[in-house]
């Protein structure tokens, strides 16, 4: 099956009644890799990998895969800041999107019995969703997207409500994923995660891309003022 | 008071040696309503999904219409039922004036945007919670309205038994569609009305005791299915 990256943004912008959220952004994601994007709050970091996801509608500009869009939509997976659970229980929360292309009930519960045992979701398969703890709904949003096997996975600052046991967890997993050839874009505001798991990053500013470079050379010689700030922890707006 | 305590002790005679004029009134109740709910319920849960899920033009004034169909006073409901069925109205030809039909009909246009407006509520409010994920997962349209539906399935059995509970307890429009005849249209409400101006305390009762079980079971039945959401012992 042929690829559906590199993405390609070209002077991709979103607008909303008539404000600018975010661009005009113009980068390339490449096929492998774990892209963080960084930048306070309210810089575009959301509706930049909702623009890329296809959420959020490009008003300005392209975003481009290497296949026509409808067939690229299938191939994606995103992770929302906060969980969106279904109101079912586990076993069928994970079942979903599988059922949603068709998969026969026995062969989808097949792989969710084995998806759950990866991602520790075994003892709460008959668990409702919406009563999990934050940490769980996380994971349980991470397997979900997952399932389906994603060629890219987008995450929206996944670890933002959870405390630090959960999101050890959750940044092993995501190292494994990655590892296993999967295409990680995910947006933080945590310094020390961006470090810890970026091959390159996105620094966004007031909606506008003000630097994307690999990670060591981001971290160890920022080109912009901004960025420095921002890496040494001051207060940028 | 003799007439009241009277009236309470044959209430209950006829109703445990199954005096049959009683329960036919009462089955007769049982399946009007119950028809009117099925047919409203047809109609109105996914009129309500599909107002919840789409966008179109005058949408807002649609939906103003159904929340204020919603108070139409039913007496009002069964004269225009009443016009439209009689002889000289557009549907006279049929010959359904007071008979179980005409009943039907009516209760269905009193519930209908009742359990309209209930369903869309709840789609709408789902499916705003829902949206992202849904689109996300690239669901076709057909398979966002069914996980909607299907999710909001305690929320809509609740509208459908708001609608019973309505369509049970009506006597205006069904008093002047059906006539509340002997043995064909007499239903609980209308015949605890006449069986009342009679002075017949026994058989009113009977049937207003009976009433008030149904009732009673509908809001138990609403009461449980709104408990088991929010337990959530799905
Ligand atoms: N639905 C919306 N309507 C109007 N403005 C929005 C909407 N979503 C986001 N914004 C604005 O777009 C900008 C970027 O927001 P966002 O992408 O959420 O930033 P971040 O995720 O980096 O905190 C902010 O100024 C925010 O107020
Ligand atoms: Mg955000």
């Amino acid at each position: 099956m042929v690829s559906i990256l590199p993405l390609v943004l070209t002077d991709a912008t979103a607008h909303m009644r008539g404000k600018k959220l975010v661009g005009p952004v113009s980068l390339t994601l490449s096929p492998k890799g774990f892209t963080m994007v960084i930048g306070p709050n309210g810089a575009g970091k959301t509706t930049l990998l909702r623009l890329m996801h296809g959420l959020q509608r490009c008003t300005k500009g392209q975003v481009e895969w290497a296949v026509p869009a409808a067939q690229a939509r299938d191939r994606q997976g995103f992770v929302f800041q906060s969980p969106i659970m279904m109101r079912r229980n586990v076993a069928d929360s994970l079942a979903y999107p599988l059922r949603l292309r068709g998969m026969s009930k026995a062969e989808a519960q097949e792989k969710v019995a084995k998806c759950a045992g990866n991602f520790g979701l075994s003892d709460l398969l008959e668990n409702v969703a919406p009563l999990l703890s934050g940490g769980e709904k996380q994971k349980l949003s991470l397997a979900r997207a997952l399932i389906t096997e994603p060629e890219i996975l987008f995450l929206d600052e996944p670890c933002a409500n959870l405390d630090g046991r959960a999101t050890r967890e959750i940044e092993h997993i995501l190292q494994q994923v990655q590892a296993r050839g999967t295409r990680l874009v995910m947006s933080t505001h945590d310094m020390g995660q961006a470090r810890r798991l970026a091959q390159d990053v996105i620094f966004l500013m007031q909606g506008k891309v003000h630097e994307h470079a690999a990670a060591e050379s981001f971290f160890s010689a920022p080109t912009t003022a901004e960025a420095k700030a921002f890496i040494n922890g001051d207060i940028v707006e | 008071m003799s007439g009241y305590s009277d009236g309470f002790g044959g209430a209950w005679k006829l109703i445990f040696t199954l005096d049959p004029d009683l329960y036919e009134i009462i089955f007769l109740s049982l399946q009007v309503t119950i028809t009117a709910v099925i047919i409203a319920s047809i109609i109105g849960l996914p009129m309500g999904a599909w107002l919840a899920v789409n966008r179109f033009m005058f949408r807002r004034y649609v939906i103003a219409v159904l929340n204020a169909l919603m108070g139409l006073p039913p007496v009002v409901v069964g004269l225009f039922v009443y016009m439209a069925l009689s002889r000289a109205g557009p549907l006279g030809g049929f010959g359904l004036l007071f008979s179980p039909a005409a009943m039907i009909i009516a209760q269905v246009i009193i519930i209908t945007p009742l359990i309209a407006s209930i369903s869309h509520q709840t789609i709408r409010d789902l499916w705003a919670e829902y949206h992202d994920l849904l689109i996300s997962m690239n669901a076709t349209r057909t398979q966002r309205i069914r996980a909607l539906l299907w999710d909001g399935r305690r929320a809509l059995l609740t509208a459908t038994l708001a609608g019973f509970g309505r369509a049970i307890g009506e006597v205006g429009a069904i008093m002047i569609v059906g006539g509340n005849i002997e043995h064909a249209t007499r239903v609980l409400t209308t015949a605890i009305a006449l069986e009342t101006g009679k002075g017949n305390f026994a058989f009113a009762m009977g049937l207003g005791l009976v009433l008030i079980v149904i009732a009673v079971i509908i809001n138990l039945a609403i009461h449980i299915v709104g408990k088991t959401e929010r337990a959530s012992t799905w």
